[in-house]
């Protein structure tokens, strides 16, 4: 055993480990909290929808299509003086979140509005008809009505992060992808690389398990 | 009680008019028929009623009051007193069939012992009393159109709009939806207004039918007057195919 993992620290695995897993936990909460209303606005200033607002959504549209088009390495890089604005650093789990955030939230809220738009139109219809409000047909009827969807976004945009997080080690965020990177390509240790990767794989198996669990939970098709 | 005058409706971006000048009436207490083939306007009309679609000239008066008038939360009090049902059913698939009923009252802001006796009370009226803890998945159409029913009973209302109601089920299911409707306009005084492209669902159950052809009413008047001597040509070929 020692003999096929001479080069790696269980310790610094660990370490990496937990920052890994506080990346994505801290990123995975924030991301849904911010990504969560913007594809609920998206959804509900569409054309013909409840609150059909044109300047809103092409607006909002603009946005998130600009910040999903600039690639994740890029972000990191550019968002540093925002970041060390925001927290203070641009370094560790902390410094890698708000670059995370920004770069993941665009993303799920584009999965919640199309998880939004397979609602079917007659029950939200049928909800305007009983006299719902605006914000009663979204918390009573839309989001309960779409949540499996709404969790296998999640679930997609938790594995996107997993991966977002390995980047980030790049530029000083600590984790699984800075060990691989720093040790297992820099420094050649074959045998980290395939324990890092080995973890991640296992990560990615874990969050599609759970949340396709999860979302069977919600549906009841 | 349900008064349309002049009404006109234009959608945004499509040539023609979904409405063109349509005037009619529905009475307290009647079972009112709009038939029209498919594109007619049929569906546009009757969300008027309850301004699911606000016209874009003319007015529609519910109870004495012009909708166009009413300021949001007065069109939602409006809209409680107006039960929808639809062809789709539009039931919460989340939601069990208790849940779904008790939904109304919930917007409404009822507190839970009182929905939980009002909800049992209307499962036990359209038939469905056992099945109260099912999901509306687990249900045949006509049992999924019942717990609509009942839904929109749940505040009760003095109008009830059917929206193709019946279309998506069996005939023998549609004669025992359209038997619900009927006992429950007698028992409830409750004023119906249906929308079809059946001349079978306008005779078994409406007292009154208004024709509608192209976005306009072309012929109105009694049920059985329609049937013994329609005048126009879309209301014959309505009838032809029927065999009537």
């Amino acid at each position: 055993m020692s003999g096929w993992f001479a080069n790696v620290d269980w310790g610094d695995i660990g370490r990496a480990c937990v920052d890994t897993l506080a990346m994505l936990g801290g990123s995975l909460v924030l991301t849904v909290l911010l990504g969560l209303p913007l594809g609920i606005l998206l959804y509900l200033t569409a054309e013909r929808q409840i609150s059909e607002n044109r300047i809103v959504n092409v607006g909002l549209g603009v946005v998130v299509n600009i910040l999903r088009s600039v690639p994740f390495v890029i972000l990191l890089i550019v968002m540093i003086p925002l970041t060390v604005a925001t927290v203070g650093t641009s370094l560790g789990v902390v410094g890698a979140i708000p670059p995370l955030v920004v770069g993941a939230a665009p993303f799920y809220a584009r999965l919640v509005e199309g998880a939004l738009r397979e609602v079917d139109r007659t029950t939200i219809e049928a909800a305007q008809a009983m006299g719902a409000t605006t914000r009663q047909i979204v918390t009573a009827a839309l989001i309960p009505e779409a949540m499996p969807g709404l969790i296998s976004g999640a679930t997609v945009t938790a594995v996107a992060l997993v991966s977002f997080t390995a980047m980030a080690g790049v530029v000083g965020a600590g984790g699984l992808g800075d060990l691989a990177i720093r040790f297992g390509y820099q420094r050649f240790q074959t045998d980290v690389m395939v324990v890092t990767v080995v973890l991640l794989i296992l990560l990615v198996q874990v969050i599609q398990i759970a949340g396709d669990r999860l979302a069977r939970q919600f549906s009841h098709r | 009680m349900i008064a349309l005058t002049d009404v006109h409706k234009r959608f945004a971006g499509s040539a023609g008019a979904a409405l063109n000048g349509v005037s009619l009436e529905v009475a307290r207490g009647e079972v009112f028929g709009v038939i029209g083939p498919s594109g007619a306007g049929k569906s546009t009309l009757i969300r008027l009623i309850n301004a699911l679609e606000v016209p874009s000239a003319g007015s529609v008066v519910v109870d004495g009051v012009d909708v166009a008038s009413l300021r949001p939360p007065e069109l939602r009090a409006l809209r409680r007193r107006i039960g929808m049902i639809f062809q789709n059913f539009g039931l919460l698939s989340s939601r069990t069939v208790a849940a779904n009923v008790a939904f109304p009252l919930r917007l409404a802001g009822v507190a839970r012992a009182e929905r939980e006796a009002k909800v049992a009370g209307l499962l036990a009226r359209v038939g469905l009393a056992d099945h109260a803890a099912k999901y509306p998945a687990q249900l045949s159409g006509g049992q999924k159109q019942r717990v609509g029913i009942a839904r929109a009973l749940a505040t009760d209302p003095d109008i009830l709009l059917c929206d193709e109601a019946t279309s998506a089920l069996d005939p023998e299911t549609t004669r025992s939806v359209l038997d619900l409707l009927r006992t429950l306009n007698r028992d409830l005084g409750l004023t119906v207004v249906l929308i079809t492209h059946e001349m079978e669902v306008v005779r078994t159950v409406c007292d009154r039918v208004a024709v509608l052809d192209q976005g306009q009413v072309v012929e109105t008047g009694a049920v059985a007057d329609i049937f013994a001597g329609a005048t126009h040509a879309a209301t014959r070929r309505m009838l032809a195919a029927i065999g009537a």
